[in-house]
């Protein structure tokens, strides 16, 4: 690892200043920050940990519920809140990883990363979360902008994010055997924003929105439904450990499971 | 160069380490605890799994300013003073769950903190969903997760409850 100034700012304020610069990097959990730093794929002069911010917590009121971006996933399985509200958030969080990364990953820091495979972002865009930073609120249709990118800017940081509560929610995934990263993760829920059937690991841009299958559930919400209705295998990855032909089929299948979760 | 103030097996120490320095390099390199051990360097293996106020995590993807403050506990900290074996180590060898005793260290860490957060009782199941994180090339996993189950009942006080099985 090349070295850096390592800093841990007492106010989001501060943080935001010290992240003015440039060759600053914000770290949460760092479960993905630091393998990268540890492999020279980035040389940040400064890092900014986010964890003196009093960004954790979770709260539930008035059908929302509001996690701090530093809740860590163990925090966010094992809440008794989320489990009566959001079932399918908490059982989410307590397949991320492994219990090792949960205790020190956090929400935040997975939806600032937006990596292709993670769990959050199905969640995240399937319940019709809001992204609250420094700066702003962000609709999750808005955030996800393909893999790695998000509406975020330079130097904003995500303070909380916001899942309004859905009648029902299911998430399921696929494991790549080796590696553990979902190959092809299924959020479904019926909720506020309406049915949304949301894919992550699958596709070359990160997660999105699976349209036929939201209008079948929308019309019957059983996975009766869903025969018939074609997974595209058109933008989805392909790569030695399966085909795009393999992970639209897959889709399909992690799709009934998720289904079968939500009940 | 900055700072770490870490209480680490009970004893307080302040070292100072480069913004880069891992946790595991600070009680490997700095402190000379070769307890924890590195073995892929990658987040995957779970050798390194120190506990850091009271929780298994990583030791090689944890920066060593991160644990300021803190308090961690290493494979070194978990006997008594006498050399009498913490149970899961007591159980590790009862039950020969070890071959090369590589992963060891970081398996006991971890199975320590599964068993302390399942107070309620652990199936079998539960057990290997808990070790997702730490890998062992030699066992097979099974005397591990013999050990595990045996020293439930030692580290809670009463038997492990039958439905759990």
């Amino acid at each position: 690892m090349y070295d850096f100034a390592y800093q841990k700012p007492a106010s989001v304020a501060d943080a935001v200043k010290l992240l003015a610069d440039p060759e600053a990097k914000p770290l949460a959990g760092g479960m993905t920050l630091i393998p990268v730093l540890k492999q020279r794929l980035n040389k940040p002069n400064s890092v900014v940990d986010l964890a003196k911010l009093g960004l954790t917590g979770i709260t539930v009121s008035g059908g929302t519920v509001t996690i701090g971006a530093m809740t860590t996933h163990a925090a966010v399985a094992a809440s008794a809140e989320v489990k009566r509200a959001i079932p399918a958030l908490a059982a989410l969080a307590g397949v991320i990883g492994d219990p090792a990364v949960r205790y020190r990953g956090t929400i935040g820091g997975s939806l600032a990363n937006n990596d292709p495979t993670a769990d959050y972002p199905a969640a995240a865009l399937a319940l019709g979360a809001t992204i609250k930073t420094n700066k702003r609120s962000i609709d999750a249709d808005s955030y996800f902008q393909g893999m790695f990118a998000t509406a975020l800017e330079p130097g904003e940081i995500i303070t909380a994010v916001e899942f309004p509560i859905p009648q029902k929610a299911g998430y399921e995934k696929f494991r790549n055997p080796a590696s553990r990263y979902a190959m092809v993760g299924v959020f479904v829920a019926n909720g506020p924003k309406g049915v949304r059937v949301t894919v992550t690991g699958a596709g070359q841009n990160g997660v999105f929105r699976h349209a036929g299958f939201e209008q079948a559930l929308a019309k019957s919400w059983s996975a009766a439904s869903l025969d018939g209705v074609k997974t595209p295998a058109d933008g989805m990855n392909s790569d030695i450990h399966g085909s795009a032909e393999y992970r639209a089929h897959l889709v399909g299948v992690i799709a009934r499971r998720a289904l079968a979760a939500a009940g | 160069m900055p700072q770490v103030s870490v209480t680490v097996n009970g004893k307080p120490q302040t070292v100072q380490v480069e913004g880069r320095t891992l946790l595991v390099e600070l009680l490997r390199e700095k402190l000379g605890l070769t307890g924890t051990h590195v073995g892929c360097d990658t987040s995957q293996c779970g050798a390194c799994v120190v506990h850091v106020d009271g929780r298994a995590v990583k030791s090689c993807t944890m920066l060593a300013l991160q644990a300021d403050g803190a308090k961690v506990t290493t494979i070194e900290g978990l006997a008594a003073a006498d050399g009498t074996l913490h149970p899961m180590q007591e159980m590790f060898r009862e039950h020969h769950a070890l071959q090369c005793g590589f992963c060891t260290p970081g398996m006991v860490m971890a199975a320590i903190d599964l068993v302390n957060t399942h107070p309620e009782g652990l199936t079998e199941e539960q057990i290997r969903h808990g070790l997702e994180g730490n890998l062992c090339r030699c066992t097979g996993y099974h005397n591990i997760v013999k050990a595990i189950a045996a020293a439930w009942p030692l580290m809670h006080g009463k038997s492990l409850p039958a439905a759990a099985e």
